[in-house]
């Protein structure tokens, strides 16, 4: 039996040096790739679920149970459904960009997780510019909805792209400047060495002295993946479904796995940036050996978890903000708060007061 | 190199294929869809000479930024086309000038014949830089030392600008009525309703 | 002195938190979720469901085709034609309710004199033909002889409020 096994290794790995070096790199690439993407696309559909039951939970109901155990097949019945589902094109639209406008708003959500570190080492490229790259790739999701406004050439589809094309700069803004301090703090752009210099415990997390940039950083978020309470860009009970309205089946549905996508990006980002990641919160009281003291990819699942349930927690509680008072909470609130407390944070770091003394 | 190279021959002509479509198309939101996939290649190109700084700011800042409030306007333009390419032959030859012009210009700046003026002969033997090497941290480190004057002037006309903007188009019509939402909120019984006592009458 | 407080309340986000914890609390409420084909909610004896036509114990229909349900009908549901029988009495020919006209108000019911059109607890029913809302006299008396205990109980249950 052993035999066998060792027989199978010794001819796959002389397979592989078939292959030319050029080749095992990108092979070795795509292979991280799908390890990214598919527990990536499982937890998008499980966060729908998650989403639905949490949200039933909260209005007293027991929400899906019918599919499966508990109804835990109930998002492989959604996603059966939506592909067999006919796409229908409108005949009056932009046929090219109606049906790549789901490709641009799910290929940033996907493309962001490549500088995402899960634990010390874990990540697909370790580039020294990463919280650009994710700042970048975040902003340009927002052509997606745009485009798929435009192209659908339908009145409630462009008054919702119009929304969001002025939310979502206003907002980037804030976010910006929220990430400015975190670079501050850290004084690098790696998303690795951001974690890294949060080591030590609770105490040490960068939440503490930026509490009120990671306030800005988590409802920017919201607001920056279309979400309730900043959801006027689906808007249903007054432009119906937005920019999807005239979107069914599959491409629907990539807008679906887009926006969740976007949640978990957005939940993962805070918890990297603000609760130290993969790192443990007892470190420092637990000794490094024990599991609840070590660093792990738990942490940094859990962390993220607590994040993904507050968006379902709000989308549960809050009405939708009136479209004047979320500019104005962008524009007039947000950026003020995050100049001010730069400010201070510059103060800080020049007297060289709090965690991250240089 | 071979990869390397025919990533670079693939976003050129994807640059040079969509800038032309931005002059090309007939539709104003397909030319600044264009002009998107034109930053965006740019930014891919600048990724390989190892300008990543300047690569991402591209993208975060025209691509996520000012082609957005450029398609935001250009999405409920109404233009008629046809009205607009009136006169297109007669414009034709001015224009064949000028670009002939700018051409000759941007060869004897860049390219192989006249003065190297951009020090285009040091690009190829250029220092390739280690990999732990931050484009972000030395272009800081020039900015605000060597060009901080120059950077913070900069930063100030932008600021000015931006006030200038907003006091240009921040104007209030007297005659139209304004809701205050923060005025709304935080309004009290008392400023509204008055309660009267008044005894009570026999009418006769 | 508001002022400080309003601003105060915003920036601690005092509301939304409340709001929150509103939410929070309702996570873990016992739910109230029937299993509806599993679990049903307790009936009354006054529901109001499909229709039947009643017998007399000895096997004789009670409608005497006095066409008050008909009359009092709000929707226009019932079409009656009668005729005299051999016997001299008469009798309804035909009596269809229109089920897609009916409003289950149970003005037929209180309105007929011999108990004979009732409305029983069936309300998971459904039609697969056109036409087939119609229902005729037989295929009432069919349902009325068929739940007759249930409708005898029902009424029974009710006599003492009426």
């Amino acid at each position: 039996m052993n035999e066998m096994i060792d027989n199978l290794l010794a001819t796959g790995l002389e397979m592989w040096s078939w292959f030319p070096a050029d080749w095992q790199t990108f092979l070795l690439i795509l292979g991280k790739i799908v390890l990214i993407l598919v527990p990536l696309m499982i937890c998008v559909a499980y966060i729908t679920y998650a989403e639905r039951k949490i949200i039933g939970y909260m209005q007293i109901r027991i929400g899906p149970n019918r599919v499966g155990p508990r109804g835990w097949l109930q998002p492989i019945a959604d996603a059966m459904k939506l592909l067999f589902k006919e796409v229908i094109i409108p005949t009056k639209s932009d046929k090219f960009l109606f049906l790549i406008a789901p490709v641009l708003s799910i290929m940033p959500a996907l493309a962001a997780w490549a500088v995402i570190p899960f634990d010390r080492g874990m990540v697909l490229a370790d580039v020294n510019a990463g919280l650009l790259y994710v700042l970048a790739l975040t902003s340009i999701g927002v052509y997606g909805v745009i485009i798929a406004g435009w192209a659908s050439n339908s009145k409630y589809a462009i008054l919702s792209s119009l929304r969001v094309g002025a939310q979502i700069v206003a907002y980037e803004i804030a976010m910006g400047f929220a990430l400015v301090g975190v670079l501050m703090a850290s004084g690098s752009l790696n998303l690795g060495d951001i974690v890294e210099g949060q080591a030590g415990g609770i105490s040490s997390w960068y939440i503490w002295p930026l509490l009120p940039l990671f306030f800005v950083y988590f409802i920017s978020g919201v607001a920056e993946t279309n979400r309730a309470p900043f959801d006027v860009a689906e808007g249903e009970s007054e432009i119906v479904a937005g920019f999807h309205v005239e979107y069914s089946g599959m491409a629907f549905a990539v807008f679906f796995l887009a926006e969740y996508a976007n949640i978990i990006l957005i939940s993962a980002l805070t918890a990297l940036m603000f609760l130290g990641g993969w790192l443990s919160p007892f470190e420092g009281f637990v000794g490094a050996d024990h599991w609840l003291g070590a660093s792990s990819l738990f942490w940094f699942f859990a962390k993220a978890c607590i994040f993904a349930f507050c968006f379902l927690w709000f989308r549960a509680t809050f009405p939708r903000y009136r479209y004047d008072q979320i500019m104005r909470l962008g524009w007039k609130v947000f950026i003020p708060v995050t100049i001010v407390w730069l400010f201070v944070e510059a103060v800080m770091v020049v007297a060289e007061v709090g965690p991250w003394a240089v | 190199m071979m990869i390397t190279d025919f990533l670079f021959f693939a976003f050129a002509g994807v640059v040079i294929a969509s800038a032309l479509g931005v002059v090309a198309s007939r539709n104003p939101v397909h030319s600044a869809l264009f002009l998107v996939l034109t930053f965006f290649s740019c930014s891919a190109i600048w990724l390989m000479l190892e300008a990543e700084f300047l690569a991402i700011t591209l993208v975060l800042v025209y691509v996520g930024a000012v082609m957005v409030l450029f398609l935001f306007v250009v999405m409920m333009l109404d233009i008629n086309v046809a009205k607009m390419r009136e006169g297109f032959v007669s414009y034709l030859p001015v224009g064949i000038v000028f670009a002939v012009l700018m051409l000759a210009v941007m060869v004897y700046v860049v390219g192989p014949v006249g003065p190297d003026v951009m020090g285009t002969a040091a690009l190829d033997n250029a220092v390739r830089q280690a990999a732990d090497y931050s484009n972000t941290e030395a272009l800081g480190e020039v900015l605000y030392t060597d060009y901080v004057l120059a950077f913070e002037i900069a930063a100030v006309i932008l600021l000015v600008a931006i006030i200038a903007a907003i006091t240009l188009t921040l104007r209030r019509r007297p005659t139209t009525k304004y809701q205050t939402p923060g005025k709304q909120i935080k309004v009290k019984r008392d400023d509204r309703l008055k309660v009267i006592k008044s005894d009570a009458e026999v009418l006769k | 002195m508001n002022r400080v407080k309003h601003f105060i309340k915003s920036f601690t986000f005092f509301e939304l938190l409340k709001g929150l914890s509103v939410t929070g609390k309702y996570l873990f409420a016992t739910k109230i979720t029937v299993q509806y084909p599993e679990e049903k909610t307790p009936m009354s004896p006054r529901f109001r469901g499909l229709h039947a036509l009643r017998r007399y114990a000895n096997g004789e229909e009670r409608c005497i085709a006095c066409k008050l349900c008909e009359a009092v009908c709000p929707a226009l549901a019932i079409t009656i034609d009668s005729e005299e029988r051999e016997d001299g009495t008469r009798r309804t020919t035909r009596y269809d309710i229109d089920l897609f006209k009916c409003i289950y108000c149970g003005f037929c019911e209180e309105a007929c004199p011999v108990d004979s059109i009732v409305e029983t607890h069936i309300f998971e029913y459904h039609f697969e033909e056109h036409g087939k809302q119609v229902m005729t006299k037989e295929k009432l008396l069919e349902i009325g002889d068929k739940y007759e205990a249930e409708i005898a109980a029902n009424k029974q249950a009710d006599a003492a409020y009426r």
